[in-house]
This record gives C-alpha cells, structure tokens and sequence, in this order.
C-alpha cells in the first residue's frame, strides 16, 4: 500500500495577521509555521495508523513550497511518514498547486492520497477536489472515518446534519477532518529517525497560476460590546429582537 | 452566461443554494447575460419558483441515478453542461458538496477558482472577487484571469434577494459516467438543526463543567430554535458530539446570532464564528477575551443566565 500525504504549512494558530507591501503580502516576520493541522492530525496520523496495521504500506509526504517547509516536513517524518518530496514552487493558486501535485503523482503508483480538509491560512478547501479531477480519481471529502479492505475503503463524510457511508475501490482521493485519527506528539526515536529519512527536492513542472491575490484587508473591528446585567434577560431579548433584529 | 449548481439531499434544494442563486442573479446583471440554474436529479419543490431568487432558466437532469453524491459523476456533469451552455461563470454555495465538486469543475474547465466568496466581483480591474482568509479573520480580494470563473459563494454572506420571475425548466441531456462510489449507509441526526444551515446557535465551552449540564443550554436553543454547537475541548472529552465542535480546526459557522457561554474566547474559537452577525457573551469572568469579539455580554453565572433567558425568550414568544 502507498500512500501519498499531501502537507501544507500555515501560520501558528496565534500568528499575528498582518500585511506588508501595501497590504498585498502576508507579513511572514516572526510567524512561526505549523504542519496545517489538518494534514497533520488527521491524514497524517490515519496514514500511520494504517501502517501499523500493515507495515508494507509506505507513507510518502509531498509538499508545494520553498525550503521554509523542510522543517515542518522532517516535523511529519518524525511522526510517521517515510519519505519527503517537496516540489520547489511558492504558489497561492490552487489549480497550480494541484497540478505540480498531480505531475508528481502520475510518476509514481499511489494507492491513497489523503489532503486536509482545507488549509486554515487561504481556506480554500481546493487540492483533494482538484487532485481528483486532474487523476480520474474517486473523491470523498470531509472524512472524518476510513477503514481499508483489501481494496475497498469504507469512508464515512460529513453531510448536511449527518453521516454518509461511502464505498470506494482504491486507487482515490479523501480529504480528512476530525474524526478521522487523534493528534500525536512525535517521539525521539522518530525526530533521530526523521534526519536521515530522504527529503527530495524537486523543480517545478511549468504550470501556470489562474488567480492573483490583489489585496488584504482586516475586518472592520466590532464597535464595543454592549453589557447587560444578568438580572435584565427580557432587556437582553428585546435587544436581540429590536435592535439586532436577529430573532 | 452564468449558471448556479443547485445542490440539493432528501428530494429537497438546500438553503445555501438559494443564496448561491440570488448571488448568481447578481453577477448575471453585472455582466449583462442571463443567470441559468443546473439541477442534477430531482427534487419535491417546484423549481420555476427558483425564478423568485433570480434564475430564468432551470437546466434539468432528471436521471435516478443521480439521487445519491458522487463527485466524480456530478463534477463531470456540471463542467459538461457548463461547455455546452457557454457558461462564463459558474457559482456554487460554498457548503459541504459544492466544497468537493467547485473545485473539480474549475479543473474541468481551466477556470480560476475563489472558494469562500463573500462580496459580489469588481470588474473595474478585471475579475476581482473578495473572499475570507485566515478563518475569517482577514479578506483578500482575488484577480481571476481565466476566461471561466468558478466561484463558491459563503453561506450568509450574501443573502437571498427576492425577484418577480418565473424560471423556465428545461430538460438538458448529458451521458451520465458510471458511479465512483457507493452510498451504503445515511444517518441523519433526527430533528436537529444543522449546524452549518442554522440561522441562530448556542454554543457551550468548558465553563459548563460537564456533560450533565447541558440540559439547560438544550432548553435554551430549544426555546429560540437553535443549533447546539460547542468547543474544542468540549467534543474532546466527548461531552458533546464531535459534529458540534466550532473553531478554527472544527466548523466554520456564520449565523445570525451565536450565543457564547462559558467559552473564553480563544483565538481559535474566534476563528470558526467571528463572522456571526451578531455575538453574544456569557461568561463569568470580565476580563474573558470573547467580550472584544462581542456585540452584546452578560458578566455572570451561566448556571444562573441561561435558565433567567430561556424563560425571556419563552415569555417574548407567548406575547407574540
Ligand atoms: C492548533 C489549535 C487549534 C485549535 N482549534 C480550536 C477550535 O477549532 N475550536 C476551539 O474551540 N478551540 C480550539 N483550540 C483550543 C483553544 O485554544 C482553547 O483552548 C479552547 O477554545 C478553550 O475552550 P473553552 O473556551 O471552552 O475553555 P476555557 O478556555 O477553559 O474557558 C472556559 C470559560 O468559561 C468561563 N466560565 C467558567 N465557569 C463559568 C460559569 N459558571 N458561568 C459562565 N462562565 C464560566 C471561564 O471564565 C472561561 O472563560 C485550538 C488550539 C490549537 C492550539
Ligand atoms: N502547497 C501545498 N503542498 C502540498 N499540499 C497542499 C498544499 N496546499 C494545500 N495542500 C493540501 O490540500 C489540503 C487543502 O488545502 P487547500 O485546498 O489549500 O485549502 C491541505 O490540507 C493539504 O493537504
């Protein structure tokens, strides 16, 4: 079994937002990049576990970005993963970044591709479809269950207030969210084992951005709460329904 | 030409869908060409009233196969029906199925693509859409310079505008590729709100200590109507179900009204519901940082403002 992990970095969780450049760059002084925590709590950690079921399954993590990712990437090989390509291209578009991925893919013989449900930086909730698209691949997105069978993946997504159970032969594309595996810390065997674990760098296939970020722009912020005594709860609805008009 | 998918589940359109058609009806106009409809498989509801959120026309697939999701299938659809109507554009609710299939279809059609639109295009430089980063916590207005545009529009963000038009349905003839996966299981939670489709959510955090407690927070979202949702560390424990967890690695929620009790507030919980219409806080704790994020707080007991509430808002419903 190959499973190829899809990873992505992303601001810390607590990372200041700012911009640069006449708001037109995100403003990477001082922010710390994490594994997206989708990628890394839910897929990555669901790769490993179906290796340790099988221990014939190779985990195969590949990244789009520059070498500001290498740390994140031995982070993942720390925890599991076998072997790292990291596809050397700063991208924001994702019909880019899924083409440089599917370019890798069609090299090789993958029987699993798991992505995120969405990086929390741009939310664009885009590779796993694409990837789809551009392999012929089976898709199921929002997972938060998969189990293997030989090759049949029972998956259960997320639907509109519910659950959907979905059957699939394997070769396919899933995106992960929770549910599907709980966070691990890596250990120390894994961070000596991650150094010597190979981390290729490959150029990028000539592909071509269709969307160009213009601009960013903070929210406007909220006026001030408006404080109302616990004793004054018909005051607090006739607020919600008034002047809020929101009930 | 731009044309909406209508997502629909249980022979009925979703909500999000008529938000995404009012949105296309807007871009339709800014372009000056017709807003069209695509509806793969059938549903109970009369779909020339979609004529009221502003489609003319109502492409019809009708085929049984059809009834149950697959990506595969319906992504090769919609880009098949997209080419041979000449859409331009084409709009998808940013909800649980047009987050798999927009971005197949924007492949498909090697279309640029902006997920979590949240303003209608500016045309003055091109093609410029404003969509959400950051959970929420920052826009970026994206160029697309594609010919096709494919956009997926955040559930209320927009709203739906009512039109005085009757839509034409008209039956539209594709072949239907063979399924890719099967659906072998539906469990839908009975009752409840969803989540991502509820208008007004009470959500609970640690501050109500255990899962015994949630009877009165239940009552609460019982008596307006709401949605139950909660934090992180609260589906964790499994005091609640892990479906309800809000936040930055848990659902992105933008209701109307989301109620606050005993959540800190942590940037992380910000970021799944901080583009709510309108906040509230309950927390005992003043200097909680949920109050900056807050439009309306109650500095108290939870155990003590939740019940005075609940009986304010039965007692505002019985006067009505
Ligand atoms: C990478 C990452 C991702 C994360 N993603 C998420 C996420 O998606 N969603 C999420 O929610 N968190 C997330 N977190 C966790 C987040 O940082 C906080 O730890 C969490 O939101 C805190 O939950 P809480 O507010 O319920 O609990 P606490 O922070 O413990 O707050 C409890 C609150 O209850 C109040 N309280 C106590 N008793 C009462 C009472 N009787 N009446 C009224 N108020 C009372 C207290 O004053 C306090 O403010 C994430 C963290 C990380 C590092
Ligand atoms: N630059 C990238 N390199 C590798 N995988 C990525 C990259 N960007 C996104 N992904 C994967 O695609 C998922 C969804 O990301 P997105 O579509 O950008 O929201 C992430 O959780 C990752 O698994």
């Amino acid at each position: 079994m190959n499973i190829l992990v899809c990873i992505s970095k992303t601001p810390d969780t607590t990372a200041k937002i700012a911009f640069t450049e006449g708001n037109t760059k995100f403003d990477e002084n001082g922010v710390q990049w994490i594994i997206n925590p989708y990628d890394e709590w839910y897929s990555l950690v669901r790769a490993i576990e179906i290796k340790e079921k099988d221990p014939s399954t190779q985990i195969h993590l590949i990244t789009v970005g520059g070498v500001e990712v290498e740390p994140i990437l031995r982070k993942a090989l720390a925890l599991g993963g076998d072997e790292a390509i990291r596809v050397h291209l700063n991208s924001n578009d994702s019909n880019e970044i899924a083409e440089q991925i599917a370019f890798i893919v069609k090299q090789g013989s993958y029987d699993l591709i798991l992505t995120g449900k969405e990086t929390i930086d741009y939310n664009s909730s885009c590779i796993g479809s694409m990837l789809s698209a551009l392999l012929d691949l089976p898709f199921v997105s929002l997972a938060n269950h998969l189990e293997l069978n030989g090759n049949t993946a029972t998956l259960i997504r997320e639907i509109e207030g519910g659950e959907e159970t979905n059957e699939v032969q394997l070769p396919m594309v899933v995106s992960c969210q929770k549910g599907m595996a709980e966070q691990r810390i890596p250990n120390m065997r894994g961070i000596m084992a991650a150094r010597t674990k190979p981390l290729k760098i490959v150029e990028p296939t000539p592909t071509k951005a269709l969307t160009q970020i213009k601009e960013f722009n903070l929210p406007p912020a909220k006026t001030g709460v408006k404080l109302i005594a616990p004793d004054q709860m018909d005051e607090l609805v006739r607020l919600l329904k008034e002047e809020a008009k929101v009930i | 030409m731009v044309l909406i998918y209508i997502d629909h589940a249980d022979n009925q359109i979703k909500k999000a869908t008529q938000e995404a058609i009012s949105y296309g009806a807007a871009i339709a106009k800014l372009l000056n060409c017709s807003a069209e409809a695509l509806m793969l498989g059938t549903v109970e509801d009369d779909l020339t009233d979609l004529g009221k959120l502003g489609a003319q026309k109502v492409h019809q697939l009708k085929n049984e196969s059809l009834n149950s999701f697959d990506t595969k299938v319906y992504s090769n659809l919609i880009a098949a029906a997209a080419k041979s109507l000449g859409a331009t554009v084409v709009v998808f609710a940013h909800n649980i199925n047009g987050k798999a299939l927009a971005p197949a279809v924007a492949v498909k059609l090697s279309a640029g693509i902006v997920t979590g639109a949240c303003r209608l295009p500016d045309l003055q430089n091109g093609f410029e859409v404003t969509k959400t980063v950051f959970s929420g916590k920052a826009f970026a207005s994206i160029k697309i310079e594609s010919p096709i545009k494919v956009i997926a529009i955040n559930q209320n963000s927009f709203g739906v505008h009512p039109y005085d038009n009757t839509a034409l349905v008209q039956s539209i003839d594709l072949p239907i590729p063979p399924a890719s996966i099967k659906v072998t299981n539906i469990n839908k939670v009975k009752g409840e709100i969803p989540l991502t489709e509820a208008s007004l959510v009470v959500s609970g955090g640690r501050g109500l200590r255990g899962p015994e407690n949630w009877s009165i927070l239940l009552d609460l979202a019982k008596a307006l109507g709401a949605a139950t949702a909660c934090s992180r560390p609260v589906s964790d424990s499994d005091w609640r179900p892990h479906h309800e967890h809000v936040g930055q690695t848990g659902i992105q929620i933008a209701p109307d009204l989301y109620i606050a009790i005993g959540i800190s507030g942590a940037i992380q919980h910000l970021a799944g519901v901080n583009r709510s219409k309108t906040i509230v806080v309950i927390n005992k704790d003043p200097e909680a940082p949920f109050f900056k994020a807050a439009d309306y707080g109650v500095i108290g007991d939870a155990f003590e403002v939740i019940p005075a509430l609940s009986a304010a808002i039965l007692k505002m419903k019985l006067n009505q």
